[in-house]
This record gives structure tokens, sequence and C-alpha cells, in this order.
């Protein structure tokens, strides 16, 4: 954690009230009968040289945020803005240019790569595709690039099928590395593989960002992982950032009743810890087709009033922000 | 103490493949009691869930039990005929698998699919076993359990549908349920409930359980006791306390290190367990973790250790030759990472 102060960072990345509906649709004609409110107001600054996590269910709209930044998925309201300029607005040629410094890891290793290329040319497209380099340093980058993540330049001429799901995964990171980008948003990098090559990813992306003064926005679910890797978390629920703190405080200190419930509902590798007293929450997450009204964590929330079924809490606080009428602490 | 009514000896596991046969669970051996749980942990095919499906026989044409036996009741389920295992599964031994999702039959309701099950075997009449189905449901916790017992699984989310999956392994009150990672696809608020339910439906109805998963939270809250596999081995087993104070296997020890701890400082980094899991046709001589232990020996390499326990008559037992052996000679040369 750096020692200067949030104000006086410079912020890499903003993203001001973004949302991102898509529509569902019925009918021969497709009608658009209502819409899905996958991030509905998130807003987010990210510094340069922090890992910046965000946590929650499956649902809570923190891959859409994702895909969003990068525009994978252009958002449908609000603004991401990237070095001081607004992604939504540049045209196609730019958008590419800006690419290269914000780059994306997928969750998936075993559908991300392409199984019909060699991870030598894999490796190079993105530097052919943004011709940055020349024709005859692609082939000594793309040996750097490997022993980087911790391959070797004999894997090369090798198709994904011949990998380990933790070396799939080591070639996207160094698929989105090559172009030595400033922000790579890394989308549940860990969580399909097994715990021990969990590690040795967690501990590869730890080290690249120091030698590389990267900025991560990570996304996951699991809490562990997160706590292991991130300077700053942002707690989700339904498209919204429920709670946003630095890591410790968010683990020592959770205001959010939701921060809390999920950091109960972590499975404590200790036995003598399993008859701890803790809160189990009921019921699943609401639809976000049609989320209920005031604060949407309500219906599973056991402080809730009156005024939380009635009216949405704003997000307050300055170092420890969280959207709560009754916070916690 | 009651007897143990599951007693699984040397059981060894194979299926026939295009390149030759491959011995997917070389020899595992455990003995359950009732209403005891027993975790069995390890990563992606180190054979836990091969363990749990001979169990059931539902191996498919292509897999068959080669050794050991399977002690259930007093009756051998290796030597039981086909009808016999019919009787068996779901109904004395029941399984929820790990995908809530593709478990569940998309074209047949709630009800449809359990009803199936109570009717085969517990033969009520009609409408008294929709009442059971009904009472099956709430008792697991589903909302509106009449009208839900109409839905098709689309309609349910993923929680809901392992609790249908649950209430329909419990329904013919199984002396055995093996869980095969029931709450992996699951998030950690719901797997907390699911994990809840299956505690309170474990002590009061006495039912065994055998849990499998990869995950060593979810062990340290529901186990008596664990099974650790590598690589079609077990490599070793203990209650739970002893297994999470004091591990023994390398392998044991690298897994617990691993796992980025929530109240660990997240300055510390991560142990990580170099290399990769053997496959299985390309099995290591001797001690199958020999490749990736930082303290293999010469002999690791060479010569299989067995599975003995640490001190005599103990029911810690270890598969390493560290533990057996003159525990000061020098290692070999700590090896530097590898590539995974």
């Amino acid at each position: 954690m750096s020692l200067i102060k949030s104000d006086e960072r410079t912020p890499l990345l903003e993203v001001q009230n973004l949302k991102k509906y898509f529509p569902i649709k019925k009918g021969i004609i497709s009608r658009t009968v209502g819409q899905v409110k996958a991030v509905d107001g998130l807003n987010l600054t990210i510094y340069e040289g922090e890992t910046i996590s965000l946590v929650g269910e499956s649902g809570c709209g923190k891959s859409t945020t994702g895909r969003a930044i990068v525009q994978l998925d252009p958002q449908t309201e609000g603004k991401v803005i990237f070095k001081g300029k607004e992604l939504s607005t540049l045209s196609s040629m730019e958008l590419r240019k800006i690419r290269t410094d914000l780059q994306i890891i997928f969750q998936d290793p075993y559908s991300s790569l392409n199984p019909r290329k060699r991870i030598g040319d894999l490796l190079a497209e993105p530097l052919l595709a943004h011709k940055l380099t020349d024709k005859s340093e692609v082939s000594r980058k793309v040996d750097d690039i490997l022993e980087i993540v911790g391959l070797s330049k004999f894997h090369k001429s090798r198709y994904p099928h011949e990998f380990s799901g933790g070396q799939r995964q080591r070639i996207g990171i160094a698929r989105a590395l090559i172009l030595q980008p400033k922000l790579i948003v890394c989308d549940e990098p860990v969580s399909a593989l097994d715990v021990s090559i969990q590690a040795q990813v967690l501990n590869l992306l730890k080290d690249l960002q120091k030698e590389f003064q990267l900025t991560y926005l990570f996304i996951a679910h699991g809490l562990g992982v997160v706590k292991y890797i991130s300077d700053r978390i942002a707690v989700m629920y339904l498209g919204k950032i429920v709670e946003l703190a630095k890591t410790e405080d968010i683990f020592k200190n959770p205001r959010h009743p939701y921060t809390q419930a999920l950091l109960h509902a972590y499975p404590i590798p200790n036995p003598h810890l399993r008859s701890r007293e803790r809160i189990v929450m009921e019921g699943d997450v609401p639809s976000p087709a049609n989320p209920p009204k005031g604060c949407s964590f309500h219906a599973r929330c056991p402080l809730a009033q009156d005024i939380c079924r009635s009216q949405a809490p704003a997000l307050q606080g300055d170092e420890h922000t969280v959207a709560c009428h009754f916070p916690l602490g | 103490m009651e007897k143990n009514f599951l007693e699984v000896d040397k059981l060894q596991t194979a299926f026939q493949t295009d390149k030759g046969e491959v011995i997917s669970v070389e020899e595992v051996s455990f003995q359950l009691r009732p209403g005891e749980t027993i975790g069995i942990v390890g990563e992606s095919g180190c054979g836990k869930s091969v363990t749990s499906l001979s169990l059931m026989r539902l191996l498919g044409h292509s897999g068959v039990i080669k050794k050991g036996s399977i002690t259930f009741n007093g009756r051998d389920l290796t030597k039981a005929t086909e009808a016999e295992m019919r009787s068996i599964r779901g109904n004395e031994i029941s399984m929820i698998f790990q995908e809530p999702m593709t478990s569940l039959n998309p074209v047949f309701t709630v009800g449809n699919q359990m009803l199936e099950l109570i009717n085969l075997h517990m033969k009520l009449p009609a409408k008294e076993a929709r009442a059971y189905a009904v009472e099956m449901l709430t008792k697991v916790g589903i909302p509106r359990a009449s009208e839900i017992i109409d839905e098709y699984p689309h309609k349910l989310s993923g929680g809901m549908r392992q609790r249908v999956m649950i209430a329909m392994a419990l329904s013919c009150k199984p002396k055995l349920l093996i869980a095969d990672e029931p709450t992996t696809a699951l998030d950690v608020t719901i797997q907390a409930q699911i994990l809840e339910l299956m505690k309170k439906l474990r002590d009061e109805s006495n039912t065994a359980i055998m849990i499998i998963s990869h995950d060593l939270g979810v062990i340290a809250e529901m186990a008596d006791k664990v099974i650790v596999m590598y690589a079609g081995q077990v490599v070793e087993e203990a209650d739970v306390f002893t297994l999470f104070d004091d591990p023994k296997h390398p392998y044991t020890k690298g897994l617990m290190d691993s796992i980025p701890h929530l109240e660990h400082d997240s300055d510390q980094r991560l142990f990580s367990i170099p290399g990769t899991v053997p496959t299985i046709h390309n099995m290591p001589k001797g001690c199958r973790f020999h490749t990736r232990c930082q303290y293999a020996t010469e002999k690791c390499a060479h010569e299989k250790p067995p599975l003995l326990p640490i001190q005599p008559e103990s029911d810690h037992r270890v598969r390493c030759w560290l533990q057996q052996d003159d525990p000061h000679r020098a290692p070999i040369q700590p090896r530097t990472e590898v590539i995974a």
C-alpha cells in the first residue's frame, strides 16, 4: 500500500455512474419487454499502481463492469474515463490505440485461447494487430514474455490443449502483458484453477505488478484470494457498490451487513472454529430484472427497517464508503 | 460406539481406454459409522469422484472395480448384481452431484422427478407420495413447496436446485449420503446455507455423509475424519483436528499453506506447490508426489511408500518415506520452482 493519501494520487481510470442494461426480448418480433439492470449506477476511481477488487455473488454485475471498462460490452449510460479520455466517445481507431494500455485476462483458460493456433502465434497476435513492433522483433518479444510468466520459448510451437489449466492461465497473462499495458482487468483469473496452482498464479500476478508497475482491477468471488492481492475492495450487490474500503478495513471492520454476511459465510479451513457464532444469510440474490425497491439488500438483511424498504441508501464516507441506512460499527 | 456399517477395503478402480487400461484409484480404504462424516480432499484428477462413483457402481461401461471390497451392512457391493445395486442406489446410498444445473432433468417437473424415486423405493399411494415430497421440500427450506413441486428446474436458482437434489437424496432415508462437491458451483452465502442444512439433516436423521471437496474450508466445517488423495492414492488420513493441526505429508502441508487465509497478513507470499498433478498415463515411479516434493530423496524416486500409521495403533496414517525413515537423514537439495 502506498503511503500517499488517495487524493494526491493520480487516478488512472474513472468510472462515473456506469449503467449497463440488457434488454429482455419476447415474442416473434422480439419486442423489448423489460431490462436486466446488470450494473446500475456504479462509481469507481482506480489509482495508478493499486489493485482494486470487485467482489460479490454471481449476477451482481462484477464481470459486466469489467467488460464495460475495456469496452467489450460498452455501457448503456455513464462514462469510463481512462487517462483523461472518455472511452465511449472515441472512434474505433482511437479505441484500438488506447487498448494497448487496457487489457483483460479472462476467467476460463480453457475457452479463451484459440485451440487451432500455436502459442507463439497467439502471443504474437496482439503485437501484430497493434503494429507495435517490427516483424523481426516479434519473435524475441514472445520469447521474453514466455520467460517472464514462467514458461519457456520451447513452448512456442505447441497448441493450447497441450497445456494444463495453470499454464494456460499463464499464457492468458502473457497475452495481456505483451503490450505493456497500464491497467489489466483480471476477470476471475484463478477461479477455474486448483488450490496449489491458484497460489502459483496469484504469486505471479503479484510479482508482475511490482516489476512492471501494473494496476489491476481484480474481479473475484473468493474472499481469501481478494484479501491476498488487493489494496482496496469494492463489494457489489445487485449492480451497485455497497461498500468500498481498504482491504484491512473491509476484513476487520465491515460496515455493510452484506459484507459481514459474506465474511461469515466464508468457510474457514480450521476445524476448531467450526462452532463459531455467525450469521447465515437467508434467501437468494433477487433478480436484477426486477430489483426490490429501496435498498436492494433489504429482503435478506437482518437489520432492515421501514426506510430500507422505501429509500435506496447512497454511498457515504470518504475513505471507507458504505451504502446503508444503518451501517455497522 | 456404533459399529461401522461401511467398510471399504483396498478399493482399486480402473478404466479401459484407447491407450490401454488406466488405474484411476489405486488403493482406498476407509470405514464409516452411522452419523459420521468423512471428507475426501484432493485436486482435480486425484480420483476422489471415482471413489464415490465406485461405491455406487456408476462407472459406465469402461470402468471396473479391479480389486478390493466394499462391505455395506454386511454385504459386499462389489459382488452385488445390477438389480441389487438398483435397489440400493437412491434408497440406502444416495448421492448429490456437483452441478445442480445439469443433474436435474429439464423436461420434467421437480415433483415428477421426486415421485419417480419415492414410487420406486417406498411404494406409497399417489396422494401420500406427493404429500411426502412436499414435506421433504419444506424440510430442506424451499418456500412455497406445494407450488414449487410443479415447477420445472429452470425456474429455480442454483441454491434451490441443490436443495431439491438434497430433498431427493434424503427422501428414502439413506444410510449414506455421498455429496460430490455439493457447493462448488454455488456462491459463498448459498454454500453456507447448504452446509448448514446438511449438518442439520445429518444430526436429525443420523445419516452418514461422505463429502468430496477440493475446498479445505468446506472439509474443516463438515468432516469428522479426512482422507487426502493425490494422483489416485490416499496420501494421508486422520481425524479432522489432527489433520489440520499436524499434517504430516508434504502434499497436505503444501495444500494447507497455499490457501489464502482470511486472518493472515496479505503481504505474506503464498506458498505454492511447484509443478502440476502428473497425468494418469505418466505417473512418476516411486512416490507419486516426489517430482513436486521439496523433501524428496533418492529413495522416494524409486520405491513406493506404503500407507502406514505414524505410530503403532494410531488412526493417523501417512504415505511418505520421510515419516517412516530416519528423520535425521539429510534430504537432497530442495528443487527450485518447476514451471507449472
